[in-house]
């Protein structure tokens, strides 16, 4: 029941303050949206804790959705450990932002329609975090998809708004597309979408194969590959990563809640979900950890070296992604949701920092511009500090704890794909020290590089700015230790139950047993990354420049990320431009409709007397080729199934 | 007599016509009696609604074969008899046309030039539509089928847009060419099986020889009407030059007759050719998909994006069913019923965005949601349904082709799913053009919101979108006895062919 008014109740506040709002004031609806997420939070927090004392509940069926055959999704909320740590997190992480958005949208005239879109935006994720079968999770996916695009596209006159909102959305659906698929080979193979009918049915189809590119492969190594590809758009992991830096458009709270602690990390839930299957197929499971190592490591790189303070923490979420990841590609699961749950914390509350920041500087967003701010907004620099460290994995801030672990689990592994996810996070985690202390040092030590005015202007956001960061941060020290021991050490058994089962010999029990150099290798990476951070812009502040000019091909291709966006342009989006034109002024209006118009006018030349036999004949010609091309794909489809 | 105790078909059918002949006697000047003829037009075409709504009440679903039947001697001598039926899959085509042709007149008010007229042929093509849905006998289907031309061509013809006359000649001609494979096929099945009851025909199998050359003459009929890829070509000019109304009927209503036909024809009759026509059919599917949609990206004018749009969803139909899976067809159902609702609400958003006078090119519009947030809302929540969007209708049918087509071929799975992303990248291409961006002019700027007969127009279709997304099962019930029936004929019919076929070998 807490669970259906945690979830339920940011739709109702959504859906009032759309409806009222032709006759309620702007502040009565913001507030009565914020009384809503309270509700929802205190539910969400309260659902959790009465689990944790008396067990989880059983999923809550609400009713029928489809009914087709035997396949029959319903509406219901599962309340397992896994949803219901993630409904808390959620909900709690939601309000918080909520509250920080009243000051930051203040001087913003559409705001009220800002707090629908959140308020949304928090129903659908708790939709997708408490699905109990694979269509309502596809449900929440596309929900939180959509008000993504809305929010990223919420100054909807700025065309880099529109041009992001459109790609953000795009991007994801080419992700989705796999993951529909994947529901559709699910339901071949297991004959259900329900998690828990495919969960109990792993054993008895772990040595199904389904015959694809005219080769039987395992199905389940196919399923998790492409639920993996759905998780890759929405959890912008390389190659489908390229939607996230361009989001930054929307405005700042909606980078921290859904571009940072809740919506990119849904595929990384999805895939913790999908435990009990990807244990049976552990190609996809390297595919997993190959892919999310890599991301990691592609995202610090380019974080180096990108100037706009958002840009910075974006491609820092795109990176940590990768993280969660890799923890889940070795199987280390827990160690996922864990890093996923600190991560929530620490990088919300970068980004409502960083908001915080741009809203000193009069809404610049350039690093460059910056400097000496620490004096001027002293709480603010204290709140990015603490997510910083956090971030870079210092002890005893959250995100050593789990940084820490999923480098454990992935050096225990001792597979040379999981080793290679080892070196890549050792490296990142060096990599991500560097960033984190470039990005403090540029924007608040040393000299203003800022105009005067702004620089004198810069002052310390009003206080219900101020307080959501607090609580934030509070988060990013304290996650780390108090959950450890629940979420992955010795209590973890107890705590999941049965939402996340492992295996006998699963990488999670040999978590202690590491030789010392490797246990301690998040730390030694993380100092060294801060003292080159040092070095670069402290002691030698000469030195970036100079190194950027030496090494210009690497550098730009950094700064360029990687080149990922000219390559796509070049290889999609223009020739499909052009491709569309192509069949429309040729395809449709000269050869498809050439040959009924040429037709025509025969018949009536013919009948005329002029006897032209030959008009439209090229139309002909070009019919009898695309005829020739239909039989050709007809057998393809005949013949290779 | 039937369940209801009254010829209830019969009165649903042809009541409009009572609207036809009151208008038809109404004197008076053209601009005086204007608003009353529209008014006494949606009155009349609201009681049927009401009739339709009471004949869902009463309908059992569970029942596989027709209901509600009545049979009127006709031609005796011919064994013609005037029947008419429904089952579930004919049922929801009627509501969908009963519930569409109100709206069509709701946005009917552009016209200003020969009221009466355009509202008899309105309600003409109501009744010629339903007696169509309704026909239990081949030779009654074959005439309402030729019939709905008529009112069609005129709608085009006469109240159509600058290339009206191209426009509607085109429609006749590709139509009736398609039709005349039709009346040959009827006439064989007449000559040599003796019968033209569908019932009757359902139960009567055709040679394996015959079935290929009748599949060819349904694929001409039928493919023409659904527009079929590459039979398409007649569409984006006549939902182009249409009025709005017209284009409405055309998309949300019409355009189902073909995917009707290939259900009620077709697939029951003509197994083996059915099956042998699967690989052509998921590839005419699939292209209508990937080319069309390409197509619809390319294009510049809103109401011809769409028309194009209409087109490629049309391709997921015919995929669906033609997987000859319950999931399949159900799916390719449901997305006749959601494509009927949504392609009427972006047709009457489109009408809006006309009657505000700048023209329908997407370079002219721009920034709408600033002046016309009503407008913006709804035009969206249809556009996302139209992408199909977890929620709206548009999924429901989508996700089910995609399910059933996966039984029978991955590729065909992916393929005709790529409307998930192509839909998405020219719908939101669209949806920047009109909505967002800077107003590209000051005209645009001045635009005014919905008015009360065009929020009365699309809140209805917007509630239906939700409704068959969120609980699709108040239209699935009434589909699963018919579908399982269909599926279940189909798969023992090729089993017993298999079966001769191997006695014959042996």
């Amino acid at each position: 029941m807490l669970t259906l008014v945690a979830v339920f109740a940011p739709l109702v506040g959504a859906i009032a303050s759309a409806l009222f709002r032709p006759i309620a004031s702007k502040g009565a609806a913001i507030l009565q949206s914020i009384l809503f997420m309270l509700i929802s939070a205190v539910a969400g927090v309260a659902t959790l804790v009465s689990a944790l004392h008396n067990g989880t509940p059983a999923p809550q069926h609400l009713f029928t959705w489809i009914s087709v055959g035997a396949f029959t999704p319903g509406w219901t909320l599962r309340q397992d450990m896994l949803s219901l740590v993630m409904v808390a997190m959620v909900s709690v992480v939601s309000t918080v932002i909520h509250i920080y958005s009243i000051g930051y949208m203040a001087h913003d005239e559409n705001r009220p329609r800002f707090f629908t879109y959140m308020s949304l935006f928090t129903f659908a994720m708790l939709m997708l975090v408490t699905a109990n079968n694979l269509l309502q999770l596809f449900f929440g996916w596309e929900g939180v998809g959509l008000v993504s695009y809305l929010l990223i596209n919420y100054w909807y006159e700025r065309k880099a708004a529109n041009e992001a909102a459109l790609k953000a959305f795009i991007v994801n659906r080419v992700g989705d597309l796999a993951f529909a698929v994947g529901i559709a080979l699910i339901y071949f193979v297991f004959g259900t979408i329900s998690f828990n009918g495919i969960f109990q049915a792993v054993a008895a189809h772990g040595a199904d194969h389904y015959t694809l590119f005219g080769h039987s492969l395992p199905a389940l190594e196919i399923i998790g590959i492409l639920l993996f590809i759905g998780a890759m758009g929405k959890s912008a992991q390389l190659f489908l990563h390229t939607w996230l830096p361009d989001a930054m458009e929307g405005p700042t709270p909606i980078s921290a809640l859904i571009h940072a602690a809740t919506m990119v990390a849904a595929g990384v839930f999805m895939i913790v979900r999908f435990s009990p299957l990807l244990d049976a197929a552990p190609v996809a499971l390297q595919v997993i950890t190959v892919i999310g190592a890599t991301t990691a490591f592609f995202a610090g790189t380019v974080g180096c070296v990108q100037n706009d303070i958002k840009r910075v923490i974006a491609y820092s979420t795109c990176s940590q992604l990768g993280y969660m990841f890799l923890a889940a590609g070795v199987g280390a699961y827990p160690v996922a949701i864990f890093h996923l749950i600190n991560h929530a914390f620490f990088k919300a509350l970068l980004f409502l920092s960083a908001g915080s920041v741009i809203h000193a500087m009069a809404d610049e967003q350039d690093i460059r511009l910056m400097g000496g701010l620490w004096k001027k907004i002293p709480f603010t620099w204290l709140m990015l500090l603490i997510g910083s460290v956090a971030l870079a994995g210092l002890p005893p801030f959250a995100g050593y704890y789990s940084k820490d672990a999923i480098l454990d689990a992935a050096f225990a592994a001792n597979t040379g794909i999981s080793l290679y996810g080892f070196w890549m996070g050792v490296i990142t985690a060096g990599l991500t020290a560097f960033y984190s202390t470039r990005l403090l040092l540029l924007v608040f030590h040393g000299p203003s590089r800022a105009p005067k005015h702004v620089h004198d202007h810069a002052h310390e956001s009003p206080l219900v700015m101020l307080a959501p960061l607090a609580v934030l941060a509070v988060g990013a020290v304290t996650s780390g230790f108090l959950l450890h021991h629940a979420f992955i050490g010795g209590g973890s058994a107890a705590f999941w139950g049965a939402s996340i089962v492992l295996e006998p010999h699963s990488v999670m029990n040999q978590l202690t047993s590491l030789p010392y150099w490797a246990d301690h290798a998040t730390i030694i990476a993380a100092l060294t990354g801060i003292a080159v951070g040092l070095v670069f812009y402290v002691l030698a502040p000469g030195l970036p420049a100079r190194l950027a000019q030496s090494l210009r091909p690497i550098y730009l291709f950094m700064l360029n990320k990687w080149y990922f966006d000219e390559l796509y342009d070049w290889l999609f989006v223009r020739p499909a431009l052009k491709i569309a034109r192509a069949f429309w002024r040729y395809g449709d209006e000269q050869i498809i409709d050439g040959v009924p118009n040429g037709l025509a006018a025969a018949t009536s030349e013919l009948a005329s007397g002029a006897g032209k036999l030959q008009t439209g004949s090229i139309a002909v010609y070009a019919l009898v080729m695309l005829v020739g091309l239909l039989a050709f794909v007809s057998f393809f489809f005949l013949w290779v199934r | 007599m039937n369940l209801a105790g009254f010829p209830i078909l019969s009165l649903i059918t042809w009541l409009p016509l009572a609207g036809v002949f009151y208008i038809a006697t109404l004197k008076g000047a053209e601009a005086d009696i204007a608003c009353h003829v529209r008014k006494a037009a949606l009155l009349t075409s609201l009681v049927p609604l009401a009739l339709g709504v009471w004949l869902w009440s009463q309908f059992n679903p569970a029942v596989a074969g027709f209901q509600f039947n009545e049979a009127y001697a006709w031609l005796p001598g011919l064994a013609v008899t005037y029947k008419v039926g429904i089952d579930g899959i004919s049922l929801v085509l009627v509501l969908l046309t009963l519930f569409i042709t109100p709206i069509a007149i709701l946005s009917a008010q552009g016209i200003t030039t020969r009221v009466r007229a355009f509202f008899s042929a309105v309600l003409l093509l109501e009744s010629f539509t339903v007696a169509m849905f309704t026909a239990t006998d081949f030779l009654v289907f074959y005439i309402f089928f030729e019939a709905v031309l008529l009112p069609m061509y005129l709608l085009i013809g006469v109240w159509g847009g600058p290339r009206r006359v191209y426009a509607a000649l085109k429609f006749f001609l590709f139509t009736l060419f398609g039709s005349l494979f039709m009346l040959v096929a009827l006439v064989w099945i007449w000559r040599n099986l003796g019968t033209t009851d569908i019932a009757t025909l359902l139960h009567t199998p055709i040679p394996a020889g015959a079935q290929m050359w009748l599949f060819v003459a349904f694929l001409v009929a039928f493919g023409v009407k659904a527009a079929v890829w590459p039979l398409h070509t007649w569409l984006p000019d006549a939902y182009g030059e249409a009025p709005i109304p017209g284009t409405i009927l055309l998309a949300a209503v019409l355009s189902k007759m073909g995917a009707y036909g290939f259900l009620r024809f077709a697939v029951p009759m003509l197994p083996n050719a059915v099956q042998q026509a699967e690989p052509l059919m998921f590839t005419l599917g699939v292209v209508a998909v990937i080319y069309i949609s390409l197509v619809a990206l390319a294009q510049t004018d809103v109401k011809r994006l769409i028309a194009y749009s209409s087109v490629a969803h049309m391709g997921v139909i015919i995929i669906g069913i033609f997987t000859f899976t319950v999931e399949g067809i159900e799916g390719a159902l449901v997305q006749m019923l959601s494509h009927g609702l949504i392609i009427a609400g972006l047709f009457v958003a489109t009408g809006v965005l006309a009657a505000r006078g700048e023209g329908l090119a997407m370079n002219r519009l721009g920034g709408l949601a600033r002046n016309m947030p009503g407008f913006a809302v709804l035009l969206m929540l249809f556009s996302l349904a139209n992408m199909g969007l977890p929620g709206t209708s548009g999924f429901i049918g989508e996700i089910l082709v995609i399910v059933g087509a996966l039984k029978v071929n991955f590729w065909v799975s992916l393929l005709g799913g790529a409307g998930m992303v192509l839909g998405c990248a020219y719908m939101l291409v669209m949806v920047r053009a009109v909505l967002f961006d800077k107003h590209s002019s000051a005209a645009v700027a001045a635009f005014t919101d919905l008015k009360a007969s065009e929020y009365a127009a699309l809140i209805p279709l917007a509630v239906l979108v939700l409704w068959v997304g969120i609980y699709p099962a108040s239209f699935t019930h009434l589909l699963d006895a018919p579908v399982a029936a269909l599926v279940q004929t189909h798969t023992a019919a090729l089993a017993s062919h298999t079966q001769l076929a191997m006695v014959f070998s042996k």
